[in-house]
C-alpha cells in the first residue's frame, strides 16, 4: 500500500514539471517580445536569458527530483 | 535503485534507469567494503564505468586543447579553429559576466565548461555512460565551485564579503529579513547548481530511452524513428546549454564574490 501511494505522489510530484514549464516559456516569450521590441538591444541579453530560463527550470528539475525519490527511494 | 531484472511483470523489457546503474570494469560482483552478502562490487576505489568515462572526457579535452592546437597554423584546422572558439566563447563569457578582474580565474573556469560539456556529448554515445548524469559527480564540482567562491570572497573583500548579505539598499527595518533569505539563497546555491545539471542530463536521457522502447513498434509506426531523432537533437542542444549555464552561474558567483556590494 505504501508502495503504490508513493507512485500517486510521484505522479503528482510532475505537475510540477508542467510548472516549470509555464515558467520557461514565460522567460522566453517576454525576451522575445522584448528583442523585437528593440533587436539592437537583444544580443547583449542573451546571458540573462539563459540565467533566468535556469532559475526557472531548476525548480521544475527539483520536482523530478522529487518524483525518483518517490519512485526508487521510498 | 532499478535493478537490471525487469520484462517479467509485463512491463518495458528495459527499464529507463539501468543505464545510469554503475558497474566495476574490472573483476567480478564481489563486495570489497563489507563482508555480507548483496553488494555491487563497488568500493571506494574500484574503477567503473563512470572513471573510465570521467577519464576519457579528459583525454577528448587534452586532444581537443593540446593536440588539436600544436600546429599554431595562421590558417587554423578543423580542431585547432573547434579550440579557438571554445576559448574565445568562454573568454568572452568570463569578461562579460565576471568582469576585467574575473579573468584571473578564467583558466579554472574554462577547464569546468570543457569538462561538463565533453561528458554530456560523449553520455550522448548510444551504450555509453554519462557522468553527469549522477549527483555524486555534479555534486564535487559544484562543491567545489561554492568553496572556491566563499573562500575568495573572504580573502579579497575580508569581512567586508559580510555586506553580500546586507542589502544596503533596502529600508532598515527589512534588512534583517531580507539578510536570512540571503544567507539561506547562498547556502542553497551549490545544492540547486549541481542538481539542475543532473537533473536536466538524467531526465534527457531517461526520456531518449523511453523513446527508444517506442522504435521497437517502427514496423508499425515509422514516425517513432524520427521521434527519437527530434529527441536526440533536443538532447544535443540540451547538453551543451547545460555545461554553458553551469558555467555562467560560476561567472556570476565569482562576481559575487569580488564585488559583494549591490
Amino acid at each position: 500500500m505504501e508502495g503504490e501511494l508513493a507512485h500517486i505522489g510521484a505522479g503528482l510530484a510532475a505537475i510540477g514539471s508542467g510548472a516549470a514549464a509555464i515558467g520557461v516559456g514565460n522567460v522566453a516569450g517576454n525576451f522575445l517580445a522584448g528583442a523585437l521590441r528593440n533587436p539592437s538591444a537583444a544580443a547583449s541579453q542573451t546571458a540573462t536569458l539563459f540565467i533566468g530560463i535556469a532559475f526557472a527550470e531548476a525548480l521544475g528539475i527539483f520536482a523530478f527530483l522529487v518524483s525518483l525519490l518517490l519512485m526508487f527511494a521510498v | 535503485m532499478a535493478t537490471e531484472t525487469h520484462g517479467d511483470e509485463g512491463g518495458l523489457v528495459f527499464h529507463p534507469m539501468d543505464q545510469f546503474i554503475i558497474k566495476p570494469l574490472f573483476g567480478g560482483g564481489a563486495l570489497p567494503g563489507d563482508g555480507s552478502g548483496g553488494g555491487t562490487g563497488v568500493g571506494l576505489f574500484t574503477i567503473t564505468n563512470s572513471t573510465f568515462w570521467m577519464f576519457l572526457a579528459i583525454v577528448c579535452v587534452v586532444l581537443l586543447m593540446v593536440v588539436g592546437t600544436s600546429k599554431r597554423a595562421i590558417v587554423p584546422s578543423r580542431s585547432q579553429s573547434i579550440a579557438e572558439l571554445a576559448y574565445g566563447f568562454v573568454y568572452k563569457m568570463v569578461e562579460d559576466v565576471a568582469g576585467k578582474e574575473g579573468l584571473k580565474y578564467f583558466p579554472y573556469i574554462m577547464t569546468l565548461f570543457l569538462f561538463i560539456v565533453f561528458a554530456n556529448f560523449l553520455g550522448l554515445i548510444p551504450t555509453s555512460f554519462t557522468t553527469t548524469s549522477h549527483f555524486a559527480v555534479t555534486v564535487v564540482l559544484a562543491m567545489a565551485v561554492f568553496l572556491t567562491v566563499t573562500i575568495l570572497g573572504f580573502v579579497k573583500n575580508g569581512a567586508g564579503f559580510l555586506s553580500l548579505f546586507w542589502v544596503a539598499s533596502a529600508p532598515l527595518a527589512l534588512r534583517p529579513i531580507l539578510a536570512v533569505i540571503e544567507l539561506i539563497s547562498y547556502f542553497v546555491r551549490p545544492v540547486s547548481h549541481s542538481i539542475r545539471l543532473a537533473g536536466n542530463v538524467m531526465a534527457g536521457h531517461a526520456v531518449i530511452k523511453v523513446f527508444a522502447g517506442f522504435a521497437a513498434i517502427a514496423a508499425i509506426s515509422p514516425l517513432s524513428v524520427v521521434a527519437i531523432t527530434a529527441m536526440y537533437g533536443l538532447e544535443v542542444l540540451v547538453s551543451f546549454i547545460q555545461a554553458y549555464v553551469f558555467t555562467i552561474l560560476t561567472c556570476v558567483y565569482l562576481k559575487d564574490a569580488l564585488h559583494p556590494h549591490h
